[in-house]
């Protein structure tokens, strides 16, 4: 059976987002950084994975997904120094 | 890409088919791709195809005049959906969504009137697969009626937590609440009702079931 690669990052739709920026400002640990005047980029390294942004983001162009886990699971890292603009 | 036999072998509809039975089946399969959110079915819409996931994971899902979301079910690979419209000849009875980047393989509903015209056995499939999301169905009604949301909560986190064999399913916690029927919020406290109390732990991006008795004895008596 084919299996699709699951990257856990929170994910941002930039067809939804209108760089309102809502998300920046209720960032506590300044993990989301604008690019030009629409595009918002998460630095893994700073977010807490509070979904503060998800819940203020004001046309659902941001989605923090949880991955659920059994505990004798390995931690899947999830961290990267950028991470990549989620084409969707 | 060519249809994957492999795959179509595995599907419950076609169990018990033929080498030869499967070769004149793939011509009747054809494969689509979609992007995560992208909208397959709207509620109310004309069905014409019968959809299998191949990768990815799809939410059925019905939504209230006010906006409000309640998902029906979260449709995995092997398994099938739009399956009552199919069958009734009626109108779409939920919406569907991708949660992630989809692979489906479809098949029309006059090719499958073909593949029942050949394959007769295919209805037994058919009826056990059917008898299968009614089974689905009841037990959220049951959910919804008679469980406290936490308990709702707890369920829906032992039926989603991945394991060895299947996909990790990921889920925000506007999705937990469309499942279990409430609101964003009470999902947050109700996962740190379950943090508190040690059945699970809120790591980041993970939500970890630390004990999977306290989860089943809350299902159990919610």
């Amino acid at each position: 059976m084919r299996c699709m690669a699951l990257v856990v990052m929170p994910v941002v739709n930039q067809a939804k987002c209108n760089g309102c920026g809502l998300c920046i400002d209720v960032c506590g640990l300044k993990a989301i950084v604008r690019v030009g005047s629409k595009v918002t980029v998460i630095e893994m390294e700073k977010c807490s994975w509070c979904i503060q942004c998800e819940i203020v983001c004001p046309t659902g162009a941001i989605t923090c997904p949880y991955e659920i886990v059994f505990e004798e699971h390995p931690k899947t890292d999830s961290r990267s120094v950028l991470s990549p603009i989620a084409f969707l | 890409m060519a249809i994957q036999l492999e795959f179509l072998k595995s599907v419950p509809y076609f169990a018990g088919l033929s080498t030869d039975e499967f070769d004149s089946l793939k011509k009747l399969v054809f494969e689509k791709t979609l992007r995560r959110g992208e909208a397959i079915l709207l509620e109310g819409e004309p069905a014409e195809t019968l959809f299998f996931i191949v990768a990815g994971a799809v939410k059925v899902f019905k939504t209230s005049a006010e906006g409000k979301e309640q998902i029906l079910s979260i449709v995995r690979p092997g398994e099938s959906f739009n399956d009552v419209s199919i069958f009734d000849d009626a109108p779409s009875p939920a919406s569907v969504r991708t949660m992630t980047p989809v692979v489906l393989y479809g098949v029309r509903k006059d090719e499958l009137k073909t593949i029942l015209h050949h394959h007769p056995q295919v209805a037994l499939n058919i009826i056990k697969v059917l008898a299968g999301q009614v089974r689905q169905l009841l037990s959220l009604v049951e959910d919804l009626s008679f469980r406290h949301v936490i308990g709702r909560v707890a369920k829906i986190l032992l039926e989603q937590a991945g394991d060895e064999t299947s996909p990790r399913t990921q889920l925000t916690q506007q999705d937990m609440a469309a499942m279990a029927g409430t609101a964003r919020e009470v999902v947050a406290r109700s996962l740190k009702t379950l943090e508190a109390e040690g059945s699970i732990k809120l790591d980041r991006h993970r939500i970890v079931i630390t004990d999977k008795e306290a989860l089943r004895g809350l299902v159990e008596t919610s």
